[in-house]
C-alpha cells in the first residue's frame, strides 16, 4: 500500500474489535451486528464513522462483548474494499508468513 | 489435578505440595477473575493488568499466552505438556521466545484457566510474564554446564522467581522488570540490557557474590546497565535487590510509559544519587528479616544437582569417525556444540532457524521430538536460549552423530548457531499489536539469502536481529547487525544499524543511514557481509572488530552508494 | 462508600474535611496533607482524633517527622496501577515504626487487597457498589507468600511462608 492510495479521497471506515470471549477479530456489520468476515464489514463515511464507533463501543463494553474497539481507512483495490494500512489487513486476513492461519485460511 | 512428575533426573526445580498448593490456588484465582471480567464487575482497565499478571496479551488475531519457562530450562515432560497444549488450545505451534519463554498466538480468554491448569500439572505457570512486575529471571542457557561456570544461576533465578512471585509492594511497579544472571566468564545472558543484570562470581574464600548492574534496557532509549555495586554478598542478594525496588517503585517515572523503566531513572538522578538512595534502603534493610539464609540457598540448590554422568574418556573415537566421515555433521559440530565441564559430554544447540524459516517457531511435532531426544541424550531436560534456539545441555560426543541424524531429519539440524542465519525477530506486524512493520518475513529473506552452511562459517560470528517496533523485543540495538522495522506512511520500510553487542562488552549499535524497503535490507546486509569479507584482516577477525578499525564509511559508501 | 476491615465491611467512624471546610472538633476526621502543612498550628491541643490523606505522589518521608500527631494515614491511589502506595505504607511501618492505622483510598480493587493488607494497611475504602465478595475472597485464596512482609505469616520451608496467620 503506498501512501498515495493511502491518502485517496473519499476513503471509507470499518469498525472493527476484537471479541473479549476469545479474541477473535470482529468487525461491525449491517444493522449493528458483529461479524468475523471483513467482506461483511459495513463502511461508513468518514463524517459517520466517529458516531457509529461511539455508540458501538458503549454497547460492546457495556455487553462485555468486544475490547480495543476503533474504527480504521478503507480504499478500494479493483473495485474490492480493502483495510488501507498493512496493519488491518493483516488482521483481516491473518498472518503473512502463515496463510494456512487466520481468517484467511478459512 | 493430575501431577506428573516433571523428570526424576532433570536439573529443574521439583513442585513440592506448598508451590503445588500455590499455583493451584494462583489457577483458580485467575478463573475467577475471568469470570468476573466476563460478568462485568470488572472493567477492561481493571482486568488488562490481572490478565498480564497471567501472561495473557491481547494481540492482533487473538489472545497471545506467554508461558514462563524459568531460567529458560526444563524437563522433557514439561516440553511434552507444551506441545499438547498448542494442539489442544493453539494451532500446533508455540514460539520461543527471547526471554527465554514460549508463546501461543491464537488463545482464548475462556480456555486459559484450563490452560493454567494443564501447565501446573507439570509445574509450570504463566504468572508474572508480562505486566509491570518483575518477570521471568533469564540466566545462561549453558547454566550447569559450560566449562568456564564459577556461580549456578539456577540457584539463585529461582530464588528470585519465588521471592518475585506475588510480592506484595512490587507487583505495580512503574513498568516491566527484568533480571538476568551470568555466572560464568563469558556472559550467554546479555546482563548489561536488562533493568538489573547479575554477574555472579567468587571471592578468595570460594564464597559466592553478584555485582549488581542497573538501568540496562533497549526500547525507545536504550542504555547500558551501570555498576551501582561491585559486590553484594549471597545473604544480602535479597535486600540489596528490594532496596533497588523500593527506590524504582516510589520514585521511578509514571508520567510517560516511554520514561518510565528503571534506566531512565538512573539516567535521570545520575549514578551516583541513584546509587546513594538504594545504599541507604539497603542499610536499613540489613537486619535479619531480609537475610538470605544459607539454608534455604542449600535446600534450592539441592534441586540442581549434576545429573548422574557417566565417567568417560573426554576424547570419542565415535565423534572422530562421524565427523570424518559427514561433513555436514562436522560442520554442525563445529558450530552448534559447546565445550562442557564433564570430559566426554557436550552441549549442543538445537537451531530453530532453518533456511527461511521462521525464528522460534517450532510445531508441536518438533516440541515432541526435542522432548524423546532430551529424554534419550540429555537426562531429560533441556534449556531455552535468549536467541530463540533450544539446548541440549549434557549429551555424550559418543551420541551426538545419532543426535544430529534425527534432529536433521525433523530440520532442526541447521549448523547456524552464531551465525548469519541464527537471526532474532520479534514476531512483528505478522502477530504484535504494537509492531510498525514486520520481522519475519525479512529474517526469512535473509536466512534463505544465506542459506549455504559453508557461506555462513566463512562469514563467521554475525548476529543479525530484527524488531518490528522501538520496544525492540528483536534486541536490535545489541546487534552486530541489527535492523528495525518502521512504519513510513503506510509502508514497511527497515532501519540498519551496526556494531551492538550484547556480551560484556555491552554496545549499542549506530544507525548506518536511511531506512530501506524490504528487498533493499536483504542487499543491504549482503552488501554489508561482503564489504566486512574484503576488508577484514584475516579469517578471524570477526564482523565487529572489523568495524572498529575501518569504520562506518566503506559499508555506508557500499549501500548508498546509488543515493 | 464501604470500608474494608478485615475482608469485611466495616463502619467507619472517620470523616474527610475538604479543604476550606471546618474542621469539627468532637470527632476523628481526615485532613488533607497540603492542609496540615498550611495550617499545622491550628491543630494543637485537638483531642479527637486526627488523620492525615497523602496524594500518591507524597511518600512516607514527608510525613515522617509528624506520625505521632496522627490516629490515622490515608495513602491516596490516584489510579490503581500506581504502586507506590504499597512502598508508602510499608516505609511507614517499617521505617518509621508507624503503628496506627493506614487506610487505602482512591482507586484500588479487591485483586489488590491481599497485597495492601501485606504491606502494612488496616483498611480500604472501596467504590459505592462493590462486591463485598470479592474483598472477603481475596484474604482467602491464596495461603502461599513467598516473602516476608508486614503481615504475620509462619514460616513453611524455603522461602514459602504460610498466608493469613494472624
Amino acid at each position: 500500500m503506498s501512501a498515495k492510495d493511502r491518502s485517496k479521497e473519499g476513503s471509507m471506515k470499518a469498525i472493527t474489535a476484537n471479541r473479549l470471549r476469545d479474541g477473535d477479530v470482529v468487525f461491525l456489520g449491517e444493522g449493528g451486528r458483529w461479524v468475523e468476515s471483513f467482506a461483511e464489514a459495513a463502511l461508513f463515511a468518514r463524517s459517520d464513522a466517529d458516531a457509529v464507533l461511539a455508540a458501538a463501543k458503549e454497547k460492546a463494553e457495556r455487553e462485555q462483548f468486544g475490547v480495543d474497539i476503533y474504527a480504521f481507512e478503507v480504499t478500494e483495490e479493483n473495485g474490492v474494499p480493502v483495510p488501507a494500512t498493512m496493519r488491518e489487513r493483516i488482521r483481516t486476513a491473518g498472518p503473512t508468513v502463515r496463510t494456512d492461519l487466520g481468517k484467511q485460511a478459512a | 489435578m493430575n501431577h506428573i512428575a516433571p523428570g526424576a533426573r532433570a536439573g529443574i526445580y521439583h513442585y513440592d505440595e506448598i508451590d503445588r498448593r500455590f499455583v493451584a490456588e494462583r489457577v483458580e484465582q485467575f478463573r475467577k477473575q475471568v469470570d468476573r471480567r466476563l460478568s462485568g464487575e470488572l472493567t477492561e482497565e481493571e482486568f488488562k493488568p490481572i490478565r498480564l499478571m497471567n501472561g495473557l496479551y491481547l494481540q492482533l488475531h487473538a489472545y497471545m499466552l506467554r508461558i514462563a519457562v524459568p531460567y529458560g530450562v526444563m524437563s522433557a515432560t514439561q516440553l511434552r505438556k507444551l506441545s499438547e497444549i498448542g494442539r489442544v488450545y493453539d494451532k500446533g505451534y508455540g514460539h520461543f521466545t527471547t526471554r527465554q519463554n514460549l508463546q501461543y498466538n491464537w488463545i482464548k480468554l475462556e480456555d486459559t484457566p484450563a490452560i493454567l491448569n494443564a501447565l501446573a500439572e507439570v509445574d509450570m505457570h504463566a504468572l508474572q510474564t508480562s505486566g509491570n512486575c518483575v518477570r521471568n529471571v533469564t540466566t545462561d542457557p549453558f547454566v550447569g554446564a559450560a566449562k568456564d561456570e564459577v556461580v549456578d544461576g539456577r540457584v539463585y533465578a529461582e530464588i528470585l522467581r519465588q521471592w518475585t512471585t506475588m510480592h506484595p509492594e512490587f507487583t505495580y511497579l512503574p513498568r516491566k522488570f527484568k533480571i538476568a544472571i551470568s555466572g560464568a566468564a563469558s556472559d550467554r545472558a546479555a546482563v548489561r540490557i536488562h533493568d538489573v543484570g547479575l554477574l555472579a562470581r567468587r571471592n578468595d574464600q570460594g564464597e559466592a557474590g553478584f555485582s549488581f548492574y542497573v538501568g540496562g534496557g533497549l526500547g525507545r532509549s536504550p542504555f547500558v546497565g551501570k555498576l551501582v555495586r561491585d559486590w553484594v554478598a549471597e545473604e544480602d542478594f535479597l535486600a540489596y535487590l528490594e532496596a533497588i525496588l523500593r527506590v524504582y517503585n516510589q520514585y521511578g517515572r509514571r508520567d510517560n510509559i516511554y520514561k518510565a523503566r528503571i534506566k531512565i531513572l538512573v539516567h535521570e538522578l545520575g549514578l551516583e544519587t541513584f546509587t546513594a538512595e538504594v545504599e541507604e534502603e539497603f542499610a536499613r534493610l540489613r537486619g535479619p528479616k531480609y537475610r538470605l539464609d544459607k539454608g534455604i540457598v542449600e535446600g534450592i540448590r539441592h534441586h540442581f544437582a549434576p545429573p548422574p554422568f557417566e565417567e568417560l574418556p573426554d576424547h570419542s573415537e565415535a565423534l572422530e569417525r562421524a565427523k570424518a566421515s559427514d561433513p555436514a555433521f562436522a560442520n554442525w559440530l563445529a558450530v552448534n556444540v559447546a565445550e562442557h565441564k564433564a570430559p566426554g559430554y557436550a552441549i549442543a544447540t538445537i537451531s530453530l532457524k532453518p533456511a527461511g524459516g521462521i525464528p522460534g517457531d517450532a510445531t508441536c511435532d518438533q516440541m515432541d521430538l526435542v522432548a524423546d531426544l532430551a529424554e534419550r541424550y540429555s537426562f531429560g531436560e533441556l534449556r531455552v536460549t535468549h536467541v530463540q534456539n533450544l539446548v541440549l545441555a549434557h549429551v555424550k560426543k559418543d551420541e551426538l552423530y545419532d543426535l544430529w541424524k534425527q534432529l536433521d531429519a525433523a530440520e532442526l539440524g541447521s549448523a547456524n548457531a552464531g551465525l548469519i542465519g541464527d537471526i532474532i525477530a520479534c514476531p512483528g506486524l505478522d502477530y504484535c499489536a504494537l509492531a510498525n512493520a514486520r520481522s519475519i518475513p525479512l529474517a526469512q529473506a535473509i536466512s534463505a539469502r544465506f542459506a549455504d552452511p559453508v557461506r555462513q562459517r566463512t562469514i563467521g560470528e554475525l548476529g543479525i536481529k530484527i524488531s518490528g517496533c522501538i520496544n525492540a523485543c528483536g534486541h536490535h540495538h545489541v546487534g552486530a547487525i541489527g535492523i528495525l522495522g518502521v512504519d513510513k506512511k503506510g509502508t514497511e520500510y527497515y532501519q540498519i544499524t551496526v556494531g551492538g553487542d550484547a556480551t560484556l562488552t555491552t554496545a549499542i549499535g549506530d544507525i548506518l543511514g536511511p531506512s530501506v524497503t524490504e528487498t533493499e535490507a536483504v542487499d543491504a546486509i549482503e552488501a554489508i557481509v561482503d564489504v566486512y569479507l574484503a576488508n577484514r584482516s584475516d579469517e578471524g577477525e570477526r564482523f565487529v572488530d572489523t568495524l572498529r578499525r575501518v569504520g562506518h564509511a566503506p559499508f555506508k559508501e557500499r549501500i548508498y552508494a546509488a543515493d | 462508600m464501604p470500608l474494608i476491615e478485615n475482608g469485611r465491611i466495616g463502619e467507619d467512624a472517620w470523616s474527610f474535611v475538604p479543604d476550606g471546610e471546618p474542621v469539627p472538633n468532637d470527632r476523628p476526621v481526615i485532613i488533607s496533607f497540603e492542609r496540615w502543612q498550611a495550617e499545622r498550628d491550628r491543630f494543637d491541643g485537638r483531642n479527637a482524633k486526627l488523620g492525615v490523606r497523602l496524594k500518591g505522589g507524597t511518600l512516607a518521608g514527608a510525613i515522617a517527622a509528624d506520625l505521632d500527631r496522627f490516629a490515622l494515614v490515608a495513602v491516596e491511589f490516584p489510579k490503581f496501577r500506581d504502586g507506590r502506595g504499597f512502598s508508602t505504607a510499608r516505609e511507614l511501618r517499617e521505617r518509621y515504626g508507624y503503628t496506627g492505622e493506614i487506610r487505602a483510598v482512591g482507586h484500588v480493587i479487591p485483586d489488590q487487597y491481599l497485597f495492601l493488607v501485606r504491606t502494612g494497611f488496616t483498611s480500604v475504602e472501596a467504590p459505592e457498589g462493590t462486591n463485598p465478595e470479592s474483598w472477603a475472597n481475596a484474604l482467602t485464596e491464596i495461603t502461599v507468600a513467598f516473602q516476608p512482609s508486614l503481615d504475620d505469616t509462619a514460616p513453611l520451608s524455603l522461602l514459602r511462608r504460610k498466608l493469613g496467620v494472624g
